[in-house]
C-alpha cells in the first residue's frame, strides 16, 4: 500500500480571503509578528499498489484533472509507503 | 423552445428555473443528473444549487456526471446553455467558460438583491436590450468571486464578453456596488461564439409576478426575441 499526502494550494498570485482573515485574528490575539497565513488542503491518498512510479504518475493525474484547479491552484505531494 | 434544465444532486433552482420557461409557454423537461438524453432542447440550463454538496471546489463533481457529456455536445453543436450560479461554476469547472469562481471576499455567503448592469446586447440572452441598463436581479453565493489571469481578462474585454458587471441602481460601478471582490466587477461572462453564458445572478428569481423584482423577464423576453428572430 502507498499513501499520497497531497496539499492543495492557491497560487501566490491569487488572494486568499480567508488567510488574510486568519492573518487579521492572529494579530488580533497577539502575534504581531504574522506576515501572512494561507490556507490549503490536504488530501491523503491510500493505493493498493507498491509500484512508486505508478502511483506517482496517478496521483500527477488525480491532481490535474480533479483535486488542483489549474487556473488558481497548484498542488505538490509526498508518496509513503504503508505497512 | 425546447428548454432541458439538468437537477444534479444538491441543485435547488432547477424547479424555478422550470416554472418560468413553462409559465412563458415554453417546452421544458427535467433532466437527472445520470440521463444521458438531453431531449433535443434548444437550451440546457445548468441551475444553481450546490451540487454534490460543494464538495472540494464548487462545480468540480458536477462535470463527471454523465450527462454532462451531452451538455458539452450540445453547446459545441452551437446549442444554448445557460449555467446560473451553481452552473456557472460547473461551467468553468468544465472548461466551457475559462475562470474560476473563487470565494467571497467578505467570506459570507451573500443572499440579496444586486444590480448588475447590462455590458453588450450581443448576445442570445441580451438581444435587443440597450447596454448601460441596471437590473435589480438576486444573487446567493459564497463562491462568486469571479477570477481570471490578466491575458484572460484582457481577452474577455477585447472580445465583448463580459455580459453584467454588478453595478448600483443607475448603473453606475463605484466603491460598494461589487457584492464579492469579483475581478473587474464580472457578473456574468460568454464564451466565444456567444452561445454559452455564465452568470452568478438568479434571474429566475426575478421573473414571476410574485416576486419584488421582475427584472430578470428583461433576460428571457431578449434570449425568446433572438430565437424567434433566428428560427
Amino acid at each position: 500500500m502507498v499513501k499520497a499526502k497531497i496539499y492543495v494550494q492557491l497560487k501566490a498570485s491569487v488572494l486568499d480571503p480567508q488567510g488574510k482573515a486568519v492573518t487579521t485574528s492572529l494579530h488580533a490575539i497577539g502575534y504581531e509578528r504574522v506576515a501572512d497565513t494561507r490556507i490549503s488542503k490536504y488530501i491523503e491518498i491510500i493505493f493498493d499498489e507498491t509500484d512508486l512510479a505508478a502511483v506517482d504518475t496517478q496521483v500527477h493525474s488525480i491532481c490535474d484533472k480533479l483535486l488542483a484547479n489549474p487556473n488558481t491552484e497548484h498542488y505538490h505531494f509526498e508518496l509513503e509507503t504503508m505497512e | 423552445m425546447r428548454v432541458s434544465v439538468i437537477t444534479f444532486p444538491g441543485s435547488n433552482c432547477d424547479q424555478d428555473a422550470l416554472e418560468v420557461f413553462e409559465t412563458r409557454g415554453h417546452t421544458v423537461h427535467s433532466i437527472w443528473h445520470k440521463d444521458t438524453d438531453l431531449q433535443n432542447p434548444d437550451l440546457v440550463i445548468l441551475p444553481g444549487g450546490f451540487s454534490y454538496g460543494d464538495y472540494l471546489r464548487c462545480g468540480a463533481l458536477a462535470r463527471f456526471s454523465p450527462i454532462v457529456k451531452e451538455v458539452v455536445a450540445h453547446a459545441q453543436r452551437g446549442g444554448y446553455l445557460w449555467g446560473i450560479c451553481n452552473g456557472f461554476q460547473i461551467l468553468t469547472e468544465t472548461g466551457l467558460l475559462p475562470g474560476t469562481l473563487l470565494m467571497n471576499n467578505t467570506l459570507q455567503f451573500i443572499c440579496q438583491h444586486q444590480y448588475i448592469r447590462i455590458e453588450t446586447a450581443n448576445t442570445p440572452y441580451t438581444h435587443g436590450l440597450r447596454v448601460g441598463t441596471a437590473l435589480d436581479i438576486p444573487i446567493a453565493h459564497k463562491e462568486g468571486n469571479y477570477f481570471i489571469d490578466e491575458p484572460g481578462l484582457r481577452e474577455l474585454q477585447d472580445q465583448d464578453r463580459i455580459v453584467f458587471r454588478y453595478c448600483d441602481a443607475d448603473g453606475n460601478i463605484a466603491p460598494g456596488t461589487n457584492p464579492n471582490g469579483a475581478l473587474d466587477d464580472i457578473a456574468g461572462i460568454c464564451n466565444t461564439t456567444r452561445n454559452i453564458l455564465g452568470m452568478m445572478p438568479h434571474p429566475e428569481r426575478a421573473a414571476t409576478d410574485s416576486v419584488s423584482s421582475n427584472d430578470g423577464k428583461q433576460i428571457f423576453r431578449a434570449l425568446e426575441d433572438y430565437f424567434t428572430t433566428r428560427a
